[in-house]
């Protein structure tokens, strides 16, 4: 008798079950790789350091600093400035923490440093069928490469550090399967966004999600990473992707993966990981690749998303109407072509380096329009210093836009890279949660950005508002009348950023904001 | 973590559906190595206006919604990101108690080790609690129930696992712990290093 086809889920957990779960305690689920970062892991050393425990596994824990580090580079001195003290303090707790139990730690000054989920995949230390947490909801990620990758609080963090387990009732599991070429100018960004629209906000809860299907296969490894990465915007915890040789490629290049013979057996192993021909899924979603556009964000949370040349849909509920209401925006109206106050790339999200060359695409020989802020900000240094290697940071300076160091930056606004309150935002980053970007800001969420005739967060809305007609007039009127941006986007142009049509969300308390 | 006691409080509601982990609190509140005193947060750019001053629209600032525990929400709160410094606001903010139709996954597996319980309730029986706030609801945990001053019994998925922790204070890591042997043996299998 042939055995039960499994899903990659069901192998991903069976290899790890510790302990299996009954109905009066969950299982016992083994962690290969503990990634931590600065805000989400003090108060469990704290709390191991109280119950005097030391990490069981300091070897299968990683360490870098993303979120509270400045995106601006040393000053002569070599010091950072960091936004406020408390980041600093952050800092430098996970930096002793690392010290005081032997944790491999990525600083300030490690040339691999950078977002946790940009670098634990560039290393290599992200490998198929290994379970991997982080005290941060974007592990998802890492589920790209064909392991089961999720999010955890701060005491899990401590959980895992102190037993290198975690107590895990076993998920429900959901195959996403896209099918069909993408159109010119549409991309993983576009597919998620497309996919948390059709299943909703709250469509994964419960369930990890396997994506699946020829269009999925097309996509590179940057692409993958960035449709896993937004699984938790659609409620679920963990999305994979069965590896191929697009997978074992990418590792064939990374340091920290097996290298030579050992490689080739480690192949081997991750092979298995793919789900049976038969196995049963407790959902399956079946998404047609010929009907997504270029997407982007209407709301205040990423189920609001809508092709970019739609208009804005009616209010069907109260939430809606409040999100319309925060965002200052009608239902009825286009996004296409309304003038921002700036433009963000770069995230866990859209911050790897084939984003970085869509942004220099875009870019090169073009000036931003001076009413408009733009960072590019490098999801590591890894792909600072090959963005670097090409020429990218000239093209996104000599555009007038700001090219930073690595790190989170204004995706979560720890660090001081803020929207400013009532600012409109076109941003590659994954959430447009009321004032994610800083007090007040409004957020249009989109992929990376745009090359003429394909568009992408720019796309619509940032592009023709964003950039003005500076070192070449050639390019500008050639992007306005594409077809993907028809003239009725000029008139955009005209209105002010600084004169939004409604009154500007409330204003924060400025005390908090520092 | 104390053990969870008998609860019977008015609620306080917050219609909003998919109510995030951003509003609950901000991220810039999050540069701290503690993980107490985060209840002035709560909630923090809904709760208070530019000056400082509390907006009096605002739910917590009413009054009447001094002092109770239990807290009715739309559907899907707390969606977003892994931040378990949002139950800890909570807790500190006096909650002890989030009725929802749908609670997000990382937050429920939150809240449950703060003693913050997570109750899930058909969406039609919410909005007919959240048309009573100033009744007083009592929630047995031993039972799976919250019971309503008006004799209606309303039963609660809780994970028997997650009781006993909640009933007994009992801290997960301390169950895990024991699990060594087991743990030893699985890594002497797979992960010989």
């Amino acid at each position: 008798m042939s055995p039960t086809p499994r899903t990659l889920f069901d192998k991903l957990w069976d290899a790890h079950v510790v302990v299996p779960e009954t109905d009066a305690a969950p299982a016992v689920l083994y962690i290969d790789l503990h990634l931590i970062h600065e805000v989400t892991s003090p108060q469990a050393f704290t709390e191991l350091r109280a119950r005097g425990i030391a990490p069981r596994r300091p070897d299968r824990t990683k360490a870098t600093m993303d979120h509270s580090t400045p995106t601006t580079p040393a000053d002569a001195n070599g010091k950072f400035h960091y936004f406020t003290q408390a980041s600093e303090t952050q800092v430098d707790t996970l930096a002793s923490n690392c010290t005081e139990y032997g944790i491999e730690l990525f600083d300030m000054q490690s040339a691999d440093r950078g977002i946790v989920h940009v670098i634990a995949p560039e290393l290599g230390l992200t490998q198929p069928g290994m379970t991997i947490v982080c005290g941060d909801s974007h592990t998802s990620t890492h589920g790209a490469f064909g392991a089961l990758a999720f999010g955890i609080g701060t005491s899990e963090v401590g959980h895992v550090l102190a037993t290198q387990c975690l107590l895990q009732r076993k998920a429900k599991t959901m195959a996403i399967t896209v099918d069909g070429p993408l159109a010119p100018g549409v991309g993983a960004k576009d597919v998620i966004l497309h996919i948390i629209g059709v299943i909703g906000v709250n469509g994964g809860t419960g369930h990890v999600l396997e994506y699946r299907g020829p269009t999925i296969r097309a996509m590179d490894m940057e692409q993958r990473m960035t449709l896993c990465n937004m699984s938790i915007e659609a409620g679920a915890r963990a999305g994979m992707i069965a590896p191929d040789e697009t997978t074992y490629a990418w590792l064939a290049r990374t340091p920290r993966a097996p290298q030579g013979a050992a490689f080739e057996a480690a192949k081997a192993q991750w092979s298995q990981f793919s789900s049976d021909e038969g196995a049963r899924f407790d959902q399956e979603v079946a998404i047609d690749a010929r009907d997504i556009r270029p997407t982007l964000t209407w709301g205040t949370h990423p189920g609001t998303a809508i092709a970019v040349d739609r208009p804005i849909p009616a209010a069907k509920d109260n939430a809606a109407r409040k999100s319309l209401d925060y965002m200052a925006f009608d239902a009825g109206e286009s996004l296409e072509g309304t003038a921002v106050d700036v433009v963000f790339v770069g995230s866990c999200t859209n911050g790897r380096l084939s984003d970085m060359r869509e942004v220099a695409a875009v870019l090169r020989d073009r000036r931003v329009d001076p009413r408009v802020r733009m960072l590019v900000v490098p999801g590591s240094e890894l792909v600072k210093r090959q963005a670097e290697a090409e020429g990218i940071d000239q093209i996104v300076r000599a555009a007038g836009a700001e090219w930073r160091e690595p790190g989170c930056s204004m995706c979560i606004a720890m660090n001081g890279d803020l929207v400013a309150p009532g600012q409109l935002a076109v941003s590659t980053s994954n959430r447009n949660f009321e004032g994610r970007q800083g007090p007040g800001s409004r957020t249009l969420l989109a992929s990376r950005s745009v090359r003429e005739g394909g568009c992408m967060s720019i796309a619509g809305r940032a592009l023709p508002a964003a950039l003005s007609p500076g070192t070449s007039r050639r390019a500008m009127p050639a992007l306005l009348l594409s077809p993907r941006f028809p003239r009725r986007a000029m008139p955009a142009l005209l209105l002010s950023p600084r004169f939004p049509r409604r009154a500007i969300p409330t204003l924060r308390n400025p005390e908090n904001c520092r | 973590m104390t053990a969870f006691a008998a609860l019977t409080s008015r609620s306080v509601v917050l219609r909003q559906s998919n109510i995030d982990t951003d509003q609950i609190i901000p991220a810039r509140f999050l540069s701290t190595t503690e993980r107490a005193g985060l209840g002035k947060h709560a909630f923090n750019d809904w709760r208070w206006q530019a000056d400082g001053s509390p907006n009096l629209d605002f739910a917590f600032n009413r009054p009447e919604n001094a002092g109770r525990a239990i807290l009715l929400a739309g559907a899907n709160f707390g969606c977003g990101s892994s931040r378990e410094h949002a139950p800890w606001a909570l807790t500190d903010l006096g909650l002890r108690a989030i009725v929802s139709s749908q609670i997000a996954d990382i937050f429920r597996n939150n809240s449950l080790k703060n003693g913050l319980l997570p109750i899930v309730l058909d969406e039609a029986i919410v909005q007919s609690l959240m048309r009573r706030p100033d009744d007083e609801l009592t929630v047995d945990i031993a039972a799976r129930e919250l019971r309503t001053p008006a004799g209606d019994v309303h039963s609660f998925p809780l994970d028997a696992f997650a009781r006993t922790c909640l009933m007994e204070g009992v801290d997960e890591l301390g169950y895990l712990l024991l699990r060594d042997p087991q743990i030893t043996k699985y890594e002497e299998r797979f992960h010989a290093s």
